[in-house]
């Protein structure tokens, strides 16, 4: 029988440690690869220009090595369900290979796919390599609930070593279907064409791509002395810039396989440690990558509050001109500006970076939901993972995930930690560079004539701070408690909240009502503080387990009904999506909210 | 999802039968109760013979069951009979609520619906005696509130919470306004006990209102960061209202009179007093309050807790812990100098919880250790942006031992030595705990 393959590329644009690719090049007589993509989704779409460049740049490099194998990459323009029939039917094809993808939309949209593909009689063979782990798995082996915290995922299982086998070897029988006017109808599409004004920016920093992710691996193993003398890197104020060996969008591609950085990481550690195994902290990043994916997998509404259950219902303020200064970069707090314009500007900002802005923006100073601020990076920063972009938010603004809000960064002192001397901040915000290093984070303090001389008045030049960050942050915390308070099984875990008080005294003798008042849909539903429990003194005794008891606050949170508007782009590759199950279900939905009205 | 179903089987769309006003969206539990209410019906059709009348249980056994609905599933259930109509309106069941009050444009959160609030006005503001309203930061929600606590001039509250969940809107009201709707309930209630008033335009003569009404009943009283009241105004609270015991001001009405009376004979004892200090521009002087005046507040109240939050720029601590203060909660919400926890651990004998936000780049080793060594109640300490050597805070650890019941390090604060490295620390301190022990991460990412 002759086998046509097909494999269809979305994440994981390598050759190298791809073994659905494989699959397809088993005793196949015919072998293209494909990727879907719809030109006229990538101009509406809320994805920023760098993280476009970036996937073309990968496609462009996928092509290139996929030449070398006397073969090519087989751009498709449209949406995956309309796509397939045609190819199918056209092609002949009798095998369809992709990587897993384990979110929730992911698996909505596959799960068509690999239906229609039934129906066609096509075979499908689909392969987990995006995470080191099956996030299903790990599921599984912690009783059937995602992991609360880091440290338990480690634990619970190793991951399959990986062949690291490129696929060239296998390549031989990929032959040439390749038609003359395959630029014309397959090639990869141009910015331009996608509906973006590129007016020669040509120094990008992050060039997307397989050649180009193992080039920084290597570079990033050569590091040795790191890795030998392995410490948590200190972080100064170069860790902030860009870095040559930086991995994160080729991770969030899967221009690099996950599997083989964890492998070479471990493997040259072990050679130069000689100890048995290495320490958690050498895989921080990817490690967190996993919790975040396995916590996200079976939870549609990962990436909102409204309906999410392991999200705390905050009362977040909806302000979109705040909103607008934070996402532009006009706050007037220099360390936010210039991490603000470091993401616009190139697609990539530091984890420390990352935790300045989202707390400024949540719960230490704006008070603005967590999803708007996800939102601004899904659009513009590189390695946004749609798993790991929400959990990191909700982590960050303290919605999830049980840590202490005592602790606000502050948009002065924490910048100035790390650089010092404000580097960071005259590269990005020029107008500020003659600045003296004392006032560079806080130039509203400045003399007027040191204003004068620096040829900046805040105010004029450059915005005046817009917020009391001493006020906000006392304010924020207060609202922290509140929230807090009343999630019964918070109790104990916050340092503010357990300073004991008596006002359960003055209140009433019967159940609770707060949660009457008819507003609270979606609330996580905690079993009302009752007032024969008072609150823990803080000498009680803690929980044995000091992170975290359970970290479903509210596994029955009715918020089912919750209106779904798929405003997600998730990143480009699930824009092409299935859209047809999807709408379905949308209006199934909002006619039900419309009755509600 | 069933509640629509319910809904349009019903033909009653929105109004929920009289009593449950129309509320505006299903609320927690509400396919539960559907759930559970057509398994009654089901029930009730398969026993229709004989055994249970769920419409005629007793009146005491239904107000029991309806204590423990939500608001929701209680206007639901009110639906299903004359006599669970009737249950729905006993005024048991209306001396607790929560207005919340949100505006489209400002929120994620529903409000309490305008019909509900009528109908309790109408029905039931007799009833009502924990009242709070939560508000978000729209002036129209502090509108709302004020218009609610104007039209409730027959009832009898012991505790009102004003309760602004996002920017503090009672600010932005005319303060007139917002003052008489407050003097209403003041005057009117006469055994207000617990009264929460923070972020809100109070001022003086509202207070001696306050206190003319209520000097006998008033236990708590929030009003941090209320800039229309003087410290006269509120040493006139504690002048008079001797069974105060829970207070939270700001500093800058914090006064060594205040103290004193406070801790005069006729006072009961103070429990609780929480006290911001928050710098309003940089620079900013602080008074100093004498060790005399906390010496007489500690004699009158051995037991009261002292929670002090500072939001300070550092050079403005001047006056704090140069002489023994009887903290016992300290929360340091902005950069601290080491010098000024090194005081801290000098001056706060009774302190039982820390919490620092952040200090500058160098170790907080010492400091950390004469903490452990003089605060002998410490049991709770939180770091953010800090260092503290590996040894340092081992060392901190084993002398505090299992008492520390609350130990929340951030990772980054912990800087590896030759003795101890990240990965050993974890172990090194669950093992002075006894229980196991991790710092507090934050995501790389």
């Amino acid at each position: 029988m002759v086998v046509n393959s097909v494999h269809w590329f979305r994440k994981g644009l390598r050759l190298h440690d791809n073994p659905a690719l494989q699959e397809t090049l088993n005793g196949a007589d015919t072998v293209r690869c494909v990727y879907i993509l719809d030109p006229w989704f990538a101009g509406s779409a809320n994805v920023g220009v760098n993280r476009w460049r970036f996937l073309l740049e990968s496609l462009e490099d996928l092509d290139t090595s996929l030449r070398k194998l006397n073969s090519r990459l087989f751009v498709v323009r449209g949406q995956p369900t309309d796509v397939f029939p045609r190819l199918f039917k056209e092609w002949n094809v009798t095998r369809l290979t992709f990587e897993y993808d384990s979110e929730p939309y992911g698996k909505e949209r596959d799960a068509a796919i690999i239906k229609m593909a039934q129906e066609y009689g096509v075979e499908t063979m689909v392969r987990n390599t995006h995470t080191l782990y099956n996030p299903d798995r790990i599921i599984e082996m912690n009783n059937h609930s995602p992991p609360s915290h880091l440290q338990k995922i480690s634990s619970h299982c190793e991951s399959t070593r990986t062949s690291q086998e490129t696929v060239a070897n296998h390549y031989s029988r990929a032959n040439g279907q390749i038609s003359d006017n395959h630029d014309e109808h397959y090639g990869v599409p141009s910015l331009e064409e996608l509906g973006f004004k590129t007016q020669g920016d040509s120094s990008h920093v992050w060039k997307g791509g397989e050649t180009e992710a193992l080039e920084r691996l290597n570079k990033h193993l050569d590091r040795k002395a790191w890795v030998a003398n392995f410490e948590r890197p200190r972080i100064t104020a170069q860790s902030l810039f860009a870095s040559p060996t930086g991995l994160s969008p080729y991770l969030r591609f899967g221009c690099l396989s996950c599997r083989v950085f964890y492998y070479n990481l471990r493997d040259l550690y072990m050679k130069l440690r000689r100890r048995s195994s290495p320490p958690l902290s050498l895989f921080g990043q990817l490690l967190w990558r996993e919790f975040f994916y396995t916590a996200a997998t079976n939870n549609p509404n990962f990436d909102r509050m409204e309906g999410n259950p392991i999200c705390v219902q905050i009362p977040w303020d909806h302000n979109p001109e705040a909103l607008a200064k934070w996402a532009e970069g006009r706050t007037g707090f220099p360390w936010i500006d210039a991490i603000m314009t470091q993401l616009r500007q190139e697609g990539w900002i530091h984890h420390l970076a990352r935790h300045a802005v989202a707390c400024f923006l949540t719960r230490g100073d704006l008070w603005i939901s967590w999803e708007s601020g996800m939102k601004v990076f899904e659009e513009l920063l590189l390695d946004a993972d749609w798993s790991v972009n929400a959990g990191s938010w909700m982590w960050l603004s303290c919605s999830a995930f049980f840590q202490q809000f005592f602790h606000c960064y502050c948009p002065v002192g924490f910048g100035r930690r790390t650089d010092p001397s404000g580097d960071y901040i005259r590269r990005y915000i020029p107008k500020l560079k003659d600045y003296p290093n004392r006032y560079i984070y806080e130039p509203w303090n400045a003399p007027e004539s040191v204003q004068k001389a620096a040829n900046c008045i805040v105010g004029v030049d450059y915005p005046k701070p817009m917020i009391n960050h001493a006020e906000s942050s006392r304010l924020n915390i207060e609202r922290m408690k509140q929230v807090y308070q009343q999630l019964s099984h918070y109790r104990g875990l916050s340092l503010l909240a357990s300073v004991p008080t008596i006002q359960e005294e003055a209140e009433p003798p019967m159940s609770d009502d707060s949660q009457a008042s008819s507003s609270t849909a979606g609330q996580p539903s905690s079993p009302t503080p009752s007032p024969h429990q008072p609150t823990p003194a803080p000498s009680t005794p803690p929980n044995s387990e000091p992170s975290t008891p359970n970290t479903s606050p509210s596994a029955a949170a009715p918020g089912a009904h919750a209106q779904r508007k798929r405003v997600r782009p998730s990143g480009l590759p699930s824009k092409q999506k299935s859209k047809v199950k999807h709408t379905n279900q949308a209006k199934g939905v909002e006619q039900k909210t419309d009755e509600k009205q | 999802m069933c509640v629509f179903r319910m809904k349009r089987g019903q033909k009653r769309g929105d109004k929920v039968e009289e009593g449950g006003g129309s509320v505006s969206g299903p609320g927690p539990g509400a396919p539960e109760v559907c759930k559970r209410l057509r398994r009654g019906d089901s029930e009730e059709r398969e026993q229709e013979d004989g055994a249970v009348d769920w419409g005629r249980l007793p009146e005491e056994i239904l107000l029991q069951i309806f204590q423990y609905l939500p608001l929701l599933d209680r206007a639901f259930a009110s639906q299903v009979c004359r006599g669970w109509n009737q249950a729905f309106h006993m005024p048991e069941l209306w001396r607790c609520f929560e207005f919340e009050l949100n505006q489209p444009a400002s929120s994620y959160l529903k409000a309490t619906h305008p019909d509900l609030i009528k109908q309790i006005i109408k029905r039931h503001s007799n009833h009502l005696q924990y009242v709070s309203f939560k508000v978000d930061s729209s002036t129209e929600s502090a509108e709302a509130a004020c218009d609610i606590l104007s039209q409730l001039v027959n009832c009898s509250l012991k505790t009102l919470g004003l309760i602004s969940t996002a920017r503090p809107s009672f600010m932005e009201l005319p303060k007139s306004h917002f003052i008489s709707a407050l003097t209403v309930v003041f005057v009117n209630s006469k055994s207000l006990s617990s009264l929460k008033i923070d972020d809100t335009p109070v001022d003086d003569p509202s207070l001696k209102v306050l206190v003319a009404n209520n000097s006998d009943t008033l236990k708590l009283l929030k009003m941090s960061s209320c800039p229309h009241v003087s410290p006269a105004g509120i040493l006139c609270v504690a002048d008079q209202c001797h069974g105060l015991r829970e207070l939270a001001l700001n500093y800058h009405l914090l006064s060594d009179e205040l103290l004193l009376a406070l801790s005069s004979e006729r006072h009961v004892h103070l429990e609780h007093l929480r006290i911001d200090v928050v710098s309003e521009n940089p620079g900013q002087q602080f008074h100093s309050i004498k060790k005399s005046s906390w010496d007489a507040m500690v004699r009158h109240s051995p037991k009261f807790n002292l929670v002090m939050y500072f939001f300070l720029y550092e050079d403005e601590f001047g006056p704090f812990f140069r002489d023994e203060v009887p903290v016992t909660h300290l929360y340091f919400g902005r950069s601290v100098s080491k010098e000024v926890l090194g005081r801290v651990g000098l001056t706060c004998p009774r302190l039982v919880e820390l919490v620092v936000c952040a200090n500058g780049l160098r170790p907080l080793d010492e400091e950390l250790i004469r903490i452990a060594e003089r605060c002998k109640q410490l049991s709770a300490i939180g770091l953010g942006e800090c260092e503290v050597s590996c040894s340092a805070f081992v060392e901190f650890v084993k002398m505090c031992g299992g008492r520390l019941s609350q130990l929340s390090i951030m990772e980054e604060v912990l800087v590896p030595d030759n003795k101890y490295g990240l990965d050993d620390i974890h172990w090194e301190v669950s093992k002075h705990l006894g229980r196991v022990w991790f710092p507090d991460m934050m995501p790389t990412w």
